[in-house]
């Protein structure tokens, strides 16, 4: 079984290797299957162990020793239980498909062969993340994704946005890891292991103390540090910043690493950490609140968006949020559960969106689209499938892991969750109306596009016509899309043995008083009374009637978006410049620590040090040793006479001793 | 047990520079290769220094000792330990690289450079070899030569007032030191052993004092805040290979004295003083990491991220725990592979554009595409990326830091944003973007040569990135003696 465990993250890996360095020997082709069949092996063995997993098989056991010092054993090695198991479907699902979809998508790009290298040592990281059995393990998989992110949002690094996007996402990033960074520093100082297992066994006696120094209660101080790891990751308000931009890179990558994996590694940890989250209240408190904050908030901004992928990405921050509340909620099966859903359907709206903008010969913009439908039958099919699954609508895959977390943030017991509550179910209303906005902004109406160019384009022109008709992609595309989109339907119906069934077992831990998953389990009795009871609910309402509100503006009444906008201009203002974070980052934090830096280095070092330290003893000696430097005159007598008048004023001291 | 590892790994390229000078700089071609051939002489003779290393034998190993100057009872004592043995290793091939990195760059006195590296070398083995305070202290002061003679004449235009900086700084350091050792010859009853210095007892006060004497040699070296500004117009004026072996190699040496002298001589001091050496360290991180940030020239700002990754040893070393303390010596380590890459980076585009200016590029990656993935992988080192040797050390000075006092960890740990910020930042100004100039147009990319230097510096940073155990399991006897030792005063 330990053989099936390495092959899975290896061979992506070999597969990485091999298009990155002999990419020109084996050629587009060779890069692309050397890669797929990697991927594909991969996802076959995941399968395997998932079925072995199933079984009741669970494995924990250590590759190798990384290091050892001061007590501290550092290893690597593979966790793999349920948790893990439908991570890795997930991962390797998905990143087939977006395989697949690049041959597509990228066949006239020059940089054909490192772009599979880098999906693929993605594929790589991400497996080795989910896989691992320690903390050390899990931040080298998290810092790996994050610098493959950061080298694919900069693939096209001869414009100057991409290689901006890819610098600030690796920063914000960063800022995440320093909270991460901290949370396993104080395990490693106060559990004296980085080992999942023996941390988690000491759980209560870490919760017990209290950090020597700062006085904070161990286990809070422990569980913020590391989800504020999460909140990089995972693009939780405010170190969001970076996903927006991170549209940028080619969108095969929006969909595998912005959507449906990387973007969820922070959702995953979390549950992982269930152990340590579930004691610490005040960590749960900040874990909801911040994600109802990105749920509601990110949706809003979502609504003013033009750009056909900057729409789908701000969704994928609102969902982001849904799943990070649902932890707060003490709900890490539902969390997980939308982890998986989302994964499809965004997957689907992602390469839809990548779908039309080849079609639109790489046109992003919605406002030069509409009237698709009739060209790209089947990515209008699959685009409104995953619009319907992201708005919640049963009896889709959004349905039930959305509906999950929102009875789960209600029947939630800890402060914060009334409010993420009502954050929640607004943002349904609004992730409705975003949702619907797209299909009816991009696929119905007028067709808009006659006079599109391709100028925002994602590769940059390369000599398409521009004002041919647009036709549905090829079927390497297309396919893709129709594998993704079938999950993005049924995948909510495991609903019952996922979350209620006790599928997580020992996997998740939830503290004896939080009861929500508990509660929904005695009230759930199977797939259909659910959906009929979502018909009555108020989520299903105001989905339908943000989907509903979307179809009368772009729809029946076209022209009242512009008047709507003038008339709350200080509003879409707020939205368009996403409530100023960018503006703020840029100024005071970019600009402040430039600021600092200069001002440290004029005045610090060239100022008080080498000005007055060093420099200036220079020139003091120098003036001394020129003072010094009249007396050798080079006349005999002078030096006799100074001779003489020492010896007199020496023996003068001499003799007046007594 | 008798050995003359030691003595060859000192001897054979300061022997072996000999006959390159003699034959002097008219036959290029044949200098050159007998230089390699000395310096990769030089390392295969310290190899066994690994493979025969016992680890788990506490004190020092293949010791040579031999009455030089008997009427001072001044030996010349030999022995290396778990926390030298790995420094005579880099250095040697370290000096492999700079041979092969001044291969076509320096046409100048060819013969006289090649011979000043090789000297350079023997001398610092020398220093890390020493168990005799003279020995020491001879070898500290003879290593400063060649490094003034490499920056002083085949240095850029402001070369003259950069050695001379550079000289009188490191030598007023080291003459307070020489003062100490005097002291401390004379309380251990006449002897320069520094493993007799080890065990000798002192009171507080002049514990403080000789700290101070040896802090200030030592400070200068590493270089610690405020006593840095020598280096970055060091590198700026040096060539290339003088950058590489200044930041890989001549920065160990200061904190090489901390360990071997002042922690194991002067406990109580040591104890006493170091929340100040703490502060000392966490300003070199957080302060010289701004200023890195804004430095225009590619070499300067290099050399004030080596100035703070060097934080990070001296604040390994007092917070005396196994993690900080083994988590700097890999930290410096690690450097000497990354520091000495990224200056190699800085030099390959500098023989080409002969311009250190980050202005002056843009888009080099699109003519220099090999170069650039290896740039990216040493930016990445830089910035601390696990699997990259640049994130072993400080991630355990970290965790080392965060058990001594959370605030310190937290402090250090600034790094993680300050370090990706400054590196990444240049990174992208230099090499992505789209071409800037006629001049990168015209870059070529890598040639052979360069890209074995660079192949090998990158395996070494992978390797200890992905699997540092061989190179801490080699310290652990060691360091653990050393804390031990510390732990108990000397009052």
């Amino acid at each position: 079984m330990k053989t099936l465990y390495l092959i899975i993250p290896f061979a992506p890996l070999v597969g990485a290797i091999v298009a990155g360095l002999f990419g020109k020997a084996i050629g587009r082709a060779g890069a692309h299957w050397v890669t797929i069949v990697g991927v594909a092996v991969s996802l076959v063995c995941s399968v395997l162990v998932m079925q072995d997993v199933l079984a009741g098989n669970t494995f924990n056991g250590t590759l190798y020793t990384w290091m050892e010092a001061g007590g501290l054993k550092l290893e690597i090695g593979f966790l793999v239980d349920r948790l893990t198991a439908v991570m890795m479907i997930v991962v390797t699902f998905v990143s087939l498909m977006v395989h697949i979809y690049t041959i597509g998508y990228m066949a006239e790009d020059p940089g054909y062969q490192r772009f599979f290298s880098y999906i693929s040592l993605f594929t790589f990281s991400m497996l080795m993340l989910v896989m691992a059995n320690n903390f050390l393990q899990l931040f080298f998989g998290w810092e790996a994704v994050g610098l493959v992110s950061y080298l694919l949002i900069g693939f096209w690094y001869t414009r100057p946005t991409a290689i901006y996007a890819n610098l600030k996402a690796f920063l914000v990033n960063r800022v995440g890891d320093f909270g991460f960074l901290m949370g396993i520093g104080l395990i490693a100082a106060y559990a004296g292991s980085l080992d999942y297992a023996t941390v988690f066994a000491k759980g209560n006696d870490l919760a017990a103390l209290t950090e020597t120094v700062t006085g904070w209660p161990l286990i809070t101080a422990v569980c913020i540090g590391l989800f504020i790891g999460a909140m990089g990751k995972s693009a939780q308000f405010p170190l969001h910043v970076w996903l927006p931009d991170s549209m940028e890179g080619p969108t095969p990558i929006s969909a595998l690493i912005h959507a449906a994996t990387m973007v969820t590694a922070g959702i995953f940890m979390v549950s992982r950490m269930s152990p340590l989250f579930e004691l610490s209240d005040t960590a749960l408190s900040f874990v909801i609140v911040i994600g109802a904050i990105t749920a509601l908030f990110m949706a809003l901004i979502a609504i003013v968006q033009t750009d056909i992928k900057r729409v789908v990405a701000y969704s994928t921050l609102s969902q982001l949020g849904y799943m990070t509340a649902a932890l707060g909620a003490s709900a890490y099966s539902a969390a997980i559960f939308h982890l998986m859903t989302h994964a499809f359907f965004k997957a689907v709206l992602f390469l839809g969106a990548g779908s039309v903008i080849i079609a639109m010969h790489h046109e992003q913009d919605m406002r030069r689209m509409g009237g698709l439908r009739k060209y790209m039958p089947i990515t209008y099919l699959t685009v409104l499938i995953g619009a319907i699954a992201n708005a919640g609508l049963p009896p889709f895959a959004g349905f039930f892991s959305k509906d999950s977390i929102i009875e789960a943030v209600q029947l939630a017991n800890i402060p914060g969750a009334t409010f993420a509550y009502f954050a929640l179910l607004a943002g349904v209303f609004v992730g409705g109306f975003y949702s619907f906005r797209l299909v009816f902004f991009a696929f119905h109406g007028k067709e808009r596009f006659r006079h599109a160019g391709g100028h925002h384009g994602d590769h940059g022109d390369h000599g398409h016509g521009h004002h041919a008709e647009p036709h549905e992609s090829p079927k390497v595309v297309t396919i893709p899309l129709i594998l993704l989109a079938i999950p993005a339907i049924a995948a909510g119906w495991v609903i019952g043995p996922m979350l209620f069934g006790g599928y997580f077992g020992e996997a998740i831990f939830i503290g004896g008083n939080h009861h929500a998953i508990a509660h929904m389990q005695e009230e759930f009795h199977g797939v259909i009374p659910m959906i009929l009871h979502g018909l009555t609910a108020l989520p299903f309402w105001l989905a339908v009637s943000g989907a509903g509100t979307a179809w009368f503006l772009y729809i029946k009444r076209p022209d009242l978006p512009a008047v709507i906008k003038k008339k709350f201009a200080t509003v879409a203002m707020i939205l368009e410049e996403k409530y100023g974070f960018d503006r703020f980052n840029d100024w005071f934090l970019a600009g402040g620590a430039r600021m600092v830096g200069r001002g440290l280095w004029k005045a610090g070092d060239q100022g008080l040090i080498d000005g007055i330290a060093v420099n200036g003893s220079a020139k003091t000696i120098g003036r001394f040793a020129g003072a010094v430097r009249l007396l050798q005159s080079g006349h005999i007598y002078q030096y006799a006479f100074s001779m003489i008048l020492g010896l007199f004023v020496l023996m003068t001291l001499w003799l007046g001793r007594s | 047990m008798n050995s003359y590892l030691l003595s060859l790994a000192i001897w054979v390229p300061i022997i072996g520079a000999v006959p390159v000078l003699v034959l002097g700089s008219e036959r290029r071609e044949l200098v050159r290769w007998l230089a390699l051939g000395v310096a990769i002489a030089g390392f295969v003779v310290t190899l066994p220094l690994y493979t025969g290393f016992d680890r788990q034998f506490v004190g020092m190993q293949f010791v040579e000792i031999a009455p030089w100057i008997p009427r001072f009872n001044v030996q010349y004592f030999l022995g290396v330990d778990g926390i030298s043995v790995l420094f005579i290793l880099l250095n040697a091939f370290v000096t492999i690289l700079v041979i092969m990195a001044g291969w076509d760059v320096i046409e100048q006195k060819v013969a006289q450079y090649m011979a000043a590296f090789l000297i350079m070398s023997g001398l610092m083995n020398g220093i890390f070899a020493s168990l005799d305070a003279v020995l020491f202290y001879v070898f500290f002061e003879a290593s400063l030569i060649p490094m003034y003679i490499i920056i002083g004449v085949w240095g850029g235009p402001n070369r003259v007032y950069a050695a001379f900086k550079f000289f009188l700084y490191t030598l007023l350091g080291s003459l307070l030191m020489l003062v100490a050792l005097l002291y401390l010859f004379l309380q251990a009853g006449g002897s320069f052993n520094l493993l007799e210095w080890h065990q000798l007892r002192l009171t507080m006060a002049p514990q403080i004092l000789i700290f101070i004497a040896f802090l200030v040699a030592f400070a200068v070296k590493v270089p610690m805040w405020p006593v840095h500004t020598w280096l970055p117009d060091a590198h700026v004026e040096a060539p290339t290979g003088g950058s590489v072996v200044l930041a890989a190699i001549m920065l160990k040496l200061g904190a090489y004295g901390f360990v071997r002298i002042s922690l194991p001589i002067l406990p109580d001091a040591s104890h006493y003083l170091a929340p100040m050496m703490i502060g000392l360290s966490l300003i070199a991180v957080v302060y010289i990491g701004f200023v890195a940030l804004v430095q225009a020239d590619m070499k300067k700002l290099i050399a004030y991220s080596s100035i703070s990754h060097m934080g990070f040893v001296t604040l390994g070393f007092f917070i005396f725990n196994q993690l900080g303390i083994e988590g700097a010596l890999v930290q410096m380590i690690s450097h000497g592979f990354v520091s000495a890459a990224m200056f190699l980076c800085v030099g390959v585009m500098y023989d080409r554009m002969h311009s250190r200016q980050i202005a002056d590029y843009g888009g080099v990656v699109n003519t220099m595409p090999k170069f650039a993935a290896f740039f990216m992988l040493f930016a990445m080192a830089n910035s601390g990326l696990p699997a990259t040797s640049g994130f072993v050390g400080e991630f355990m000075v970290i965790l080392g830091a965060v058990k001594h006092n959370f605030w310190v960890g937290f402090a250090a740990a600034t790094t993680l944003i300050l370090g990706a910020a400054y590196t990444l930042w240049m990174y992208k100004r230099v090499v992505f973007g789209a071409v800037a100039n006629d001049h990168v147009a015209g870059l070529t990319d890598i040639g052979w040569r360069e890209t074995l230097i660079l192949t090998l510096l990158a395996a070494a940073v992978l390797a200890m990135g992905i699997y540092p155990f061989p190179f801490t399991d080699i310290m652990h006897a060691s360091v653990d003696n050393l804390l031990k030792h510390v732990a108990v005063s000397k009052l």
